[in-house]
């Protein structure tokens, strides 16, 4: 299964049998977390409005918290990048501090989330007010549940990139968690663009 | 040979069956322009239908037989057909035309049944709000100010147009003999037009799954001529008034005799427009937000199975002429100030 | 909560089924311990990764569900032959039809394909294993501890009655208080993951794992079907997940997605149901049309007729099969226009279906058709599945359809397609791949047996379903009067039902009684088969294939036999194969914990469960085994004890 027939190019990642399915496998997953996602927006516009006299979105969203957050994961999504970048390189040093980063980033994203949605509890918007508030809730918590089991996923590999080093397999898991990172980054772009945007601007 | 001769005894068979239930087949048995549209549209069907079941059954039949191994023998070695192209366009093309030949009625009965029968369409039609509630069915007749509780009664050669709406769990308002069926839904309104040719008693029912009352949710459905239709109405507005302590009673889960009342619940509540009134009748919670100002909340103990049984304005029902003799609810309230809500 | 709460109690059926449950567990208990089986149990089957014996476990569990599922439908049918019978109230019937329906389709109908399709595809494609043997197993525990979950509701908290499709209001916490609801959220959603990894699964292994050759107009027409299958499952499978979860979150956690109060819409839920619920008959289906394919072209000597298209047929069938869902509900009111298209979306479907009923009757013909049970389980396929069709086109005539809708010509029309078509096809699979799975042939005569008696049950008690349904019989009412004129047909339904309970039971004998008495295979090929499956060896070594070999087309071993390159000796070469693991069972068993803490709300448990899951995970995460080299003597060992 792990024969080595690649050339000396080929990323660490690619080079076994194991590497290429898992890689694969994972970008179809990532397909059927597309189909997840499109449920849930799609879920969202069908209640969008429906707050049942209760508070409206239009009233409690910030334009401040939401611009951090999304800098905070679109720069995540940067270092990420970088962190694969410097795998390519074999720089094990490099590797780690970015991941280290995109870990340091993608916690205060969840922080800044956190105390987002505390806040709206206390202005009377939670999961139980009204359909709006509750695929508002679901959906965004959902992408955040998302980011803290991305965040703790991460952290295991880190420690085993600690124990083992750069290899085959410790770098196909690095670069798989690195997709699911970009996917969530782009999942956040639509929730910006089609709850906060359109939320503030309706 | 034992095969088809058992094939051949299954049929004849089956259609014994088919001939001593067409009797009854309701659904072939149009009562009315719509259930008639809808029935022609089905026989047309199965008869397009019927072309393609025996010409697969005959080609089906004719290569098992010509091919069996025991015919051809073990040396025999079938020929390696990849395909023919020909033939395969054949038998995409044909299924095509006879879908067109199928969709082009389809889609003209689909909009047909949107408006009101052609032949009566100048008639003025009667409105009926239908509202299921399990699990029972609540009628009003806004214009005529009556509201019935599991029966109804039509006039003959006139389209009735049915207000569906649903108190709770979603139902299916459905009258087999007069045509198809619609769903009853909560916070929201459907259409339904209906008719019947001729005079007579047809049964109505939900036929969509709404839990442990489901089956006995059925109403009664009494075409008359014009001239019976207005005694009947006349009739029912010496009724009493239906009050709201009453209407909310009916709102709690549970069967329902027969009633009439001569005023409909549209004056508090549209189920079309409004999800939440039963739940909260049921729940005991305020219903300040409707016009009545009560908020009757002495009502939160009957969530459930409640029957009706114990309540004291139950023995007087009158089912079959549709009356209830409340002396208390005298007709001198004013009905001037009832408005819909829809 | 009291313990009269959490038992079901008062009905002497349960108490039956509860006394024969502990019996069956005591007995099972008591013979793994005699015969000293409970070592042998863990390392060869529960820690398995091997693609056969979770093929063999999936289709064991199927078979159980087939009894479960059956024994509710004769439950039914008994309370139906007769006006006013007294044998079910309304509260156990809709609970009955309620797991009739869950069971059939989720527990049974899927995993007995996905059983057949573990045996079959790796081998029909000249794999070792499938991409992912670990996650395999993580597939096949989840569904079965799924499956567990929502079959305790029957003695444990009370079985969920809102029906199958869970419609609310209905299935909401105001009108459906019972836990029994929450057994099918749970249990389905645990299941859920099992399939939809199944589905990456067999995607990739498909994909990626062919032999050498295979390109994809070689592959086979049942491994296409799973392949398409797969897709079906991959984009279909997480709109069931959400909208589960937001049922899930309406009942235990106060959101209010569907429900009547502060601005749920009980309709999305209708219409996310269906979303998965109409692309999942096609994901019974296709694997089903692969199989016949498979037997057809095998039982007439000939190749699959119209390979291409066979194929482009089921890629226009996987396609049109998102667009469809609202047929389930035309009598929404939704307007002309909407019912209009998808009356002609739904209509379509029979363009495809028909191209393939017509390959195969031209795969038979110039044929020399031989009628083993597989095969004649294949042939009733066609005449049965075209009644289910061609009512289901009348059934895609939105105007018609509102006088079908809710009754018993649908009841009628689903039976003759999901019977006809998944049940005839996993009855036809199991005896056309029985040997590979257990290394002997099921006896023909008894197996001819069940055919028949199966087949004119089948038709007995769906048939008459159809008039029923035009007599105004609607689905789902529990009793009905003798006014209605019903009984008859009722009569005759409930007499097909027991005949089909009794060709089921003549399969069971058939396992038992070739099990004993069946010689056992010697050749690997026993019907002269066309596919790679049928070149492995008998009894099948745990690798497959001791070379991988070369395919030349879609009947690759059958042109390997005509060319005789089929017994082409080669070097062996080290194989290298996945090791077992204990982790799949024991992250099952802690989704089920979980789920059943969620069922009751005790959130102790659930979350206790959780961690266990996340546990179990980060153990596999640190499981750097690489599975084992199967060395060369090994192999030479191993393939002289075969053929």
């Amino acid at each position: 299964m792990d024969a080595v027939e690649h050339s000396p190019n080929t990323p660490l990642e690619y080079q076994t049998e194991t590497g290429r399915l898992n890689i694969l496998g994972f970008w179809i997953f990532l397909g059927a977390e597309i189909a997840l996602f499109s449920t849930l927006f799609a879920t969202y516009f069908v209640l969008d409005g429906r707050t049942a006299g209760g508070p409206v979105p239009a009233d409690l969203f910030e334009v401040k918290g939401v611009l951090i957050e999304t800098f905070l994961l679109l720069t995540s999504s940067f270092t990420c990048g970088l962190a694969i970048h410097y795998m390519r390189r074999h720089s094990l040093k490099g590797l780690v501090l970015w991941i280290g980063i995109t870990l340091a980033l993608g916690l205060s994203f969840l922080g800044f989330e956190i105390y987002e949605f505390i806040h709206y509890i206390h202005e009377g918007a939670a999961l139980t007010t009204s359909a709006y508030w509750s695929a508002f809730f679901v959906l965004t918590g959902t992408h955040g549940a998302h980011v803290a089991m991305g965040i703790a996923w991460i952290a295991l590999i880190l420690i085993q990139l600690k124990q083992r080093g750069l290899t085959p397999d410790t770098s196909r898991k690095v670069f798989i968690s690195s997709l699911y990172w970009h996917f969530l980054d782009v999942v956040w772009i639509f929730i910006f663009t089609a709850v906060y945007l359109l939320g503030m601007v309706m | 040979m034992k095969r088809i001769k058992s094939m051949l005894a299954f049929a004849l068979f089956m259609s014994v069956i088919v001939l001593s239930g067409c009797s009854n087949l309701t659904v072939l048995d149009p009562k009315g322009p719509v259930a008639e549209q809808q029935a022609n549209l089905i026989l047309f069907s199965i008869g397009l239908m019927l072309f393609i079941v025996v010409v697969v059954f005959v080609l089906f039949t004719v290569i098992l037989v010509k091919y069996r191994e025991r015919k051809s023998g073990p040396e025999y070695e079938p020929p390696e057909i990849e395909g023919n192209v020909f033939l395969e366009i054949v038998w995409t093309v044909i299924p095509i035309i006879i879908l067109i030949a199928l969709a082009i009625p389809t889609v003209k009965t689909i909009y047909a049944l949107e408006e009101p029968p052609e032949a009566t369409a100048h008639k003025e039609p009667v409105v009926i709000h239908a509202t299921s509630v399990d699990w029972k069915w609540v009628f009003s007749y806004p214009e005529e100010d009556i509201e019935t509780v599991n029966y109804i009664h039509i006039p003959e050669d006139r389209p009735i147009l049915f207000k569906l709406a649903s108190a709770d769990s979603m139902g299916s308002f459905w009258i087999p003999s007069l045509g198809g069926q619609e769903y009853t839904m909560s916070g929201m309104m459907t259409e339904l037009y209906l008719q019947a040719d001729e005079p007579g008693e047809y049964r109505g029912r939900n036929s969509n799954f709404t839990g442990e009352g489901f089956t006995e949710q059925v109403f009664t459905v009494t075409a008359q001529t014009e001239e019976e239709y207005a005694e009947w109405v006349d009739e029912a507005q010496d009724a009493p008034e239906l009050t709201q302590e009453k209407y909310n009673e009916l709102m709690l889960k549970g069967h329902a005799e027969e009633m009439t009342f001569s005023s409909t619940h549209l004056q508090w509540v549209d189920h079309g427009m409004d999800a939440e009134y039963a739940t909260r009748v049921r729940n005991g919670l305020p219903l300040d937000e409707y016009k009545e100002g009560n908020s009757h909340g002495s009502h939160g103990g009957h969530e459930g199975h409640d029957e009706h049984k114990d309540h004291k304005d139950d023995e007087s029902h009158d089912s079959h002429e549709g009356h209830e003799n409340h002396d208390e609810h005298s007709k001198s309230e004013d009905k001037g100030t009832h408005s819909e809500s829809h | 909560m009291k313990w009269d709460e959490f038992f079901v109690t008062g009905d002497p059926l349960i108490y039956g089924a509860d006394v024969s449950i502990a019996l069956t567990l005591i007995g099972v208990i008591f013979v793994l311990t005699y015969f000293k089986k409970w070592k042998w149990l863990w390392t060869e089957w529960l820690t398995t990764v091997d693609h056969k014996k979770l093929g063999i476990m999936y289709v064991i569990a199927a078979v159980l569900m087939l009894f479960r599922g059956g024994v509710d439908a004769l439950l039914m049918r008994a309370q139906l032959t007769v006006p006013d019978a007294g044998f079910l109230d309304s509260t156990h019937y809709n609970e009955i039809f309620t797991t009739h329906g869950t069971i059939m389709i989720i527990f049974m109908a899927m995993p007995f394909l996905i059983g057949l399709m573990n045996v079959v595809i790796p081998l029909q494609i000249g794999a070792r294993d499938v991409a992912y043997p670990f996650l395999n197993a993580v597939s096949f525990w989840t569904f079965f501890m799924g499956a567990m979950l929502f079959n305790i509701s029957f003695v444990i908290g009370g079985s969920p009655s809102a029906g199958w499709t869970s419609y609310v209001p209905l299935a909401g916490l105001e009108l459906s208080p019972s836990v029994g609801q929450n057994y099918y959220l749970l249990g389905l959603q645990i299941a859920g993951i099992g399939t939809l990894l199944t589905g990456i699964n067999f995607l990739v292994t498909i994909l990626k794992m062919r032999a050498p050759g295979m390109t994809l107009m070689k592959m086979p027409i049942f491994t296409w079907s799973t392949l398409i299958t797969c897709v079906i499952i991959i984009f279909a499978f997480p709109v069931l997940t959400v909208a589960l979860a937001l049922m899930t979150f309406d009942r235990l956690f106060g959101s209010h997605f569907f429900t009547l109060m502060d601005g749920g819409m009980p309709m999305l839920w209708a219409n996310l149901f269906w979303i998965w619920g109409h692309p999942e008959v096609y994901i019974v289906i296709l694997p089903a049309f692969g199989m016949f394919s498979e037997i057809i072209s095998t039982f007439a000597r000939k190749t699959i007729f119209g390979y291409k298209a066979m194929v482009y047929s089921m890629v226009v069938i996987a396609g049109l099969s998102f667009l469809v869902w609202v047929h389930h509900f035309f009598t929404m009111g939704a307007g002309g226009a909407v019912n209009s298209f998808f009356s002609i979306t739904t209509m379509l479907i029979a363009v495809p279906t028909g191209v393939k009923i017509f390959n195969w009757l031209f795969t038979l013909y110039k044929g020399r058709i031989r009628f083993t049970s597989a095969m004649l389980w294949s042939l009733a396929f066609i005449p049965n599945f075209v009644i289910g069709g061609v009512t289901g086109v009348m059934l895609a005539m939105a105007a018609a359809d509102y006088q079908y809708h809710n009754t018993y010509f649908l009841v009628a029309h689903f039976h003759y397609v999901l019977i006809s078509g998944t049940v005839y096809a996993c009855f036809a699979g199991l005896h056309f791949w029985y040997p590979k799975m257990f290394n002997h042939r099921l006896n023909e005569k008894l197996g001819k047996w069940t055919f028949w008696i199966f087949v004119a049950g089948f038709n007995l008690c769906f048939f008459p379903m159809y008039f029923l349904g035009l007599a105004g019989m609607p689905r789902r009412v529990y009793t009905y009067g003798a006014a209605d004129g019903w009984m008859s047909l009722n009569v005759l339904a409930t007499m097909g039902g027991i005949l089909m309970g009794i060709g089921f039971l003549i399969l069971v004998y058939n396992i038992y009684y070739s099990f004993r008495y069946s010689p056992r295979e010697t050749t690997g090929d026993p019907w002269d088969g066309r596919t790679l499956e049928w070149s492995t060896a008998a009894p099948i070594p745990f690798y497959n294939f001791a070379h991988v070999p070369e395919v030349k087309g879609h009947d690759a071993y059958w042109i390997a036999k005509k060319e005789g390159t089929d017994k082409i000796k080669k070097p062996y070469k080290p194989i290298h194969m996945p090791s077992n693991s204990g982790v799949p069972i024991i992250m099952s068993t802690f989704f089920f914990i979980s789920g059943f803490g969620m069922v009751f709300s005790w959130h102790w448990m659930s979350i206790a469960g959780l961690i266990g899951v996340l546990a179990t995970m980060v153990m596999r995460s640190f499981d750097y085994d690489k599975g084992f080299y199967v060395s060369v003597e090994e192999i030479e060992k191993l393939e002289q004890t075969t053929k």
